[in-house]
């Protein structure tokens, strides 16, 4: 089978291009590096089927980190390279395109936002520039579709051309010289949108509306969670699932191994989510029931930020305060990401250049980025008795994120390198995109999420069942109740937080704490080791000893900052 | 006489064409590769406090430039 590669800049629309050619689904978003791995699909051009790989964007062959080396290796697998320009950004782009003719690949030029650089008063003589290059060039809207008829009607017809080898200087000769013939630029005015621009990126306009976003952020991911389990999720478990579950544990006779493992405990003859922990009950509702209503709006709202173009310039605004902890600004992006899951959140700092920047963001997420399901079921299990006890579970997390940080950018060899980041013009986030980066990452969390929850409380139910927890408890009970001051019992939870931390918190609700020992635990929960989802991704990413060395981290910080709440409180 | 500053001292809002990068690891080739080249014309957007990072216009791009990346670049101011 034939393959095409979709080459380009970062941030050139590359993905959206993918979904649109192959119709399988793929993060898009408006910053640089969405995309730090490749990404298959299939596609019929003609009668022929043919592999379609989506590249991680690159600004040339010479690779600056981990997502452009992936794009770099990946060149010599294609038939054909489709290369994709932003039309708005011509100058720069071709410089890749030169370097990729001399590659001697059969390639064709994908015009991008060609809508955008029209809008903008940037004039391109397409012929002109197909006639010079001397390869199919077609002006396209990814988001749209529009030029993708003629791209692929196009597409076999190209041919390799016998390039020779340019050193840098003629490369950037030869784009000026092109640029000179084939682009004309017209002086436009500022208009709303850029004076927007120019206050977002000031200190002083910046920093206010910074934390203004972050208010709103917050706020909506509320509101829409708490209105979805209010109006959805709350009457459907109660008007339906509920009275199916206890005809089921009726039918199942009230007691005995099965309705232990799927039912669990009655509370006061009724079924009570957060307690009776059987699979049926507990299991399905802290996924579906508890997390999910927070998953949509917290990627709802993540969507339409990404794709605003909003984050680069969180990155600039941030960049001297993720200095002192030895990343650079444009490690909020991989830490936002982190707040929705921490799986995503590690695979994304590879859009930062050194592996030791790898390793401390990397190492942080896991320590000090709570994921949204954690999150939730700390709500959940906390909020009830006010504001306080949150807010010192959260403030105990930021700053043990802090600490670390600062620590690791001290001890550690080396430096942080310079941010150095193209900043996107706002776009207005196509809904289309939106609904789609939201149904993948839902479809995500349902099919990974789901299985390992029901894992979880299963086992939780064979542990007590069998009477094993108790050997398990007396095990480990010097550490948890001398130093942390918590029951014996809390052994389980944090053990069980290996698989799913959610389903952890969930386990403190039956043990009656007091609200000191859930604030220490919900922190050394958070802190004490990743969940094997998170854990599976960091050995990928950072191998085995630097996965040890992060794990070491998380533990004794967890075990220190349980020990000091403790003795603070 | 020319006056050669680096983008750090660049005024706001001036433009300026760069003329030489200071030695610096690799740093030189991550800006070739964003179109920051010797003779080409930027304009200054903004720098945040405390050495925070610098923006500027290139061409229809803006891009965020590290400090100490930024002391790196040798700019001559247009009259």
């Amino acid at each position: 089978m034939r393959k095409i590669l979709l080459i380009g800049n970062p941030n050139v629309g590359k993905s959206v291009f993918f979904s649109r050619l192959t119709g399988v689904h793929v993060i898009s978003s408006n910053y640089p590096g969405t995309t730090v791995e490749y990404t298959k699909g299939y596609t019929l051009i003609g009668q022929e089927k043919v592999e379609v790989i989506d590249v991680p964007g690159t600004y040339t062959l010479t690779p600056t980190c981990k997502a452009e080396e992936v794009a770099c290796q990946m060149m010599a697998e294609g038939d054909v390279l489709i290369n994709i320009v932003d039309a708005t950004n011509l100058e720069r782009n071709l410089y890749l395109t030169i370097e990729l003719m001399e590659k001697k690949v059969p390639i064709i030029v994908a015009l991008n936002f060609s809508d955008e650089a029209e809008h903008k008063g940037i004039k391109i003589d397409v012929q002109a520039l197909s006639k010079w290059l001397a390869v199919p060039v077609v002006p396209t809207v990814a988001v749209t579709g529009q030029g993708f008829a003629m791209l692929t009607a196009e597409i076999f017809r190209t041919r390799a051309r016998a390039v020779r080898q340019h050193s840098l200087v003629e490369r950037w000769e030869d784009v000026g010289k092109l640029i000179s013939r084939v682009q004309q630029i017209e002086q436009r005015r500022h208009t709303l949108v850029e004076w927007l621009q120019d206050l977002t990126i000031r200190p002083l306009t910046g920093l206010p509306m910074a934390l203004v976003v972050a208010f709103l952020a917050f706020a909506v991911v509320r509101f829409i969670g708490e209105g979805l389990i209010h109006y959805l999720f709350e009457p459907f478990f109660a008007n339906f699932y509920t009275p199916l579950v206890m005809q089921m544990s009726k039918l199942l006779g009230g007691w005995g191994f099965l309705h232990h493992i799927l039912i669990g405990n009655l509370i006061d003859g009724q079924v009570d989510y957060f307690q009776s922990f059987g699979l049926l009950t507990t299991g399905i509702f802290i996924p579906l029931g508890a997390v999910a209503p927070y998953i949509f709006s917290f990627y709802l709202v993540l969507g339409v930020l990404e794709d605003s173009g909003y984050l680069p310039r969180l990155a600039i605004l941030l960049d001297t305060f993720l200095h002192r902890i030895g990343l650079h600004g444009f490690a909020i992006v991989p830490t936002i990401l982190g707040f929705g899951c921490n799986v995503p959140g590690i695979m994304a700092t590879r859009i930062l250049e050194s592996r030791r920047e790898r390793f401390i963001a990397s190492t942080l997420i896991s320590i000090g980025v709570p994921c949204s399901a954690l999150q939730v079921m700390i709500i959940g299990v906390l909020g009830r008795y006010g504001a306080w006890p949150l807010l010192t579970v959260y403030l105990s997390l930021f700053i043990s994120w802090l600490v670390i940080g600062f620590v690791l950018n001290q001890a550690l060899p080396g430096f942080s390198p310079e941010l150095l980041l193209e900043i996107p013009p706002y776009r207005l986030p196509p809904l289309k995109i939106i609904y789609i980066k939201l149904k993948y990452r839902i479809k995500s969390f349902l099919f990974e999420a789901l299985p390992i929850v029901l894992v979880g409380v299963g086992l939780v139910n064979l542990l007590y069942y069998f009477g094993l927890f108790n050997f398990v408890a007396n095990l480990a009970a010097p550490v948890v109740a001398s130093l942390w001051g918590l029951p014996k019992e809390t052994v389980l939870p944090i053990v069980i937080g290996f698989l799913r931390k959610d389903v952890a918190v969930g386990m403190l609700l039956p043990l009656q704490l007091t609200i000191k020992q859930l604030i220490v635990a919900s922190v050394v929960l958070s802190m004490f080791f990743p969940c094997i989802a998170t854990f599976v991704v960091l050995l990928r990413e950072l191998g085995a000893k630097e996965t040890a060395k992060a794990t070491a981290i998380m533990i004794f910080a967890a075990l220190l900052a349980g020990g000091l709440l403790n003795f603070f409180l | 006489m020319k006056k050669e500053v680096s983008l750090v001292n660049l005024a706001d809002g001036e433009s300026a064409t760069v003329i030489a990068f200071e030695a610096c690891h690799g740093g030189s080739s991550r800006l070739e590769a964003m179109g920051i080249r010797i003779g080409k014309k930027i304009k200054k957007l903004g720098g945040m406090f405390l050495r925070g990072p610098i923006t500027i216009e290139i061409g229809q791009t803006r891009l965020g430039i590290g400090h100490g990346l930024a002391a790196k670049v040798i700019v001559e101011p247009d009259q």
